[in-house]
């Protein structure tokens, strides 16, 4: 399973900005719900949640400490 | 191509003409269609047309010597790109590239001064776009300029950061925004510039912190 960014249907406004940016077509329109699919090519640019005006869209990082490498 | 006169209504700029008045200015824009990455606003430019964003999203940006970038925001529909360049005749400030397809109305300097002059209150309401967004460059200007954010950014990813052991925290740019009391812009280029110096590394969605101890020390400094 591929970690992706999350929609919040409550928030989304359908406006489509996130579709529209998103440049490895991860997010689509279909049947007038923005949906998610998973795919090795997202590279969590975050441009997806930079341009929601709602806050719908979340890219969220886990912070981890590794000093090792 | 039919300019949208609905739309027109829920530009800031002309959200107090009526829709009648739109309708019999709208033949004064122009539509024009750009594609994802096209440059739409150089630096340096000279700009005699207002552009408003109709459809899609632009990153407003400049660039420094070294080939920094550093995002002053993302223009949605509804928001003018280059109205600072139109109003005071001199070099366009900023670059402007769609994140996407995006659509464009265009609305030469002459008429939008011509719209001006016979609907006072279009003035009036410019005035308040072009105070928000001063208001908006003052704040970035102010968390760009002082180390303190990036204490607090800092702060924010070691308070919320595990060894992998049990559940780990996720945090969105726009939450450490939130809670650094700073703009999503300020996070991005601090995260970056942690990155740089080789104190974190961003692997997707993981912030990996290399250097705890470095990070410390910024926390300690910026105190």
């Amino acid at each position: 399973m591929v970690e992706m960014p999350k929609i919040n249907q409550e928030k989304c406004n359908l406006c489509g900005l996130c579709v529209s940016v998103c440049k490895c077509g991860a997010i689509v329109l279909i049947q007038d719900k923005i949906t998610i699919i998973e795919t090795e090519d997202c590279h969590w640019c975050t441009t997806c949640e930079a341009v929601c005006p709602t806050g719908a869209v979340t890219c969220s990082f886990e912070i981890v400490i590794d000093e090792e490498k | 191509m039919t300019i949208d006169a609905a739309f027109l209504k829920s530009i800031p700029y002309f959200s107090v003409m009526s829709p009648a008045e739109l309708d019999a200015n709208k033949q004064l824009f122009t539509e024009k269609t750009v594609q994802r990455g096209e440059v739409i606003l150089m630096e340096g430019e000279l700009s005699d047309t207002l552009y408003f964003v109709a459809a899609g999203a632009v990153k407003v940006f400049k660039t420094s010597a070294q080939g920094k970038e550093q995002i002053l925001s993302i223009a949605r529909p509804g928001e003018a790109l280059n109205d600072i360049p139109v109003f005071d005749g001199k070099p366009n400030p900023v670059n402007a590239q769609a994140l996407g397809p995006v659509t464009l109305y265009s609305l030469k300097k002459e008429k939008l001064q011509a719209i001006m002059q016979q609907y006072p209150q279009v003035a009036l309401n410019t005035s308040k776009v072009l105070a928000e967004r001063m208001r908006q460059l003052v704040t970035l200007v102010e968390d760009l300029s002082f180390r303190h954010v990036l204490g607090r950014v800092t702060k924010i990813l070691l308070n919320h950061s595990s060894d992998g052991a049990g559940a780990n925290d996720h945090l969105t740019q726009q939450e450490m925004a939130a809670m650094a009391g700073t703009a999503r812009e300020v996070v991005a280029r601090s995260l970056k510039t942690l990155e740089e110096q080789g104190f974190i590394r961003i692997d997707r969605h993981r912030i990996v912190i290399t250097n705890k101890k470095s990070l410390e020390e910024i926390v300690a400094e910026s105190g």
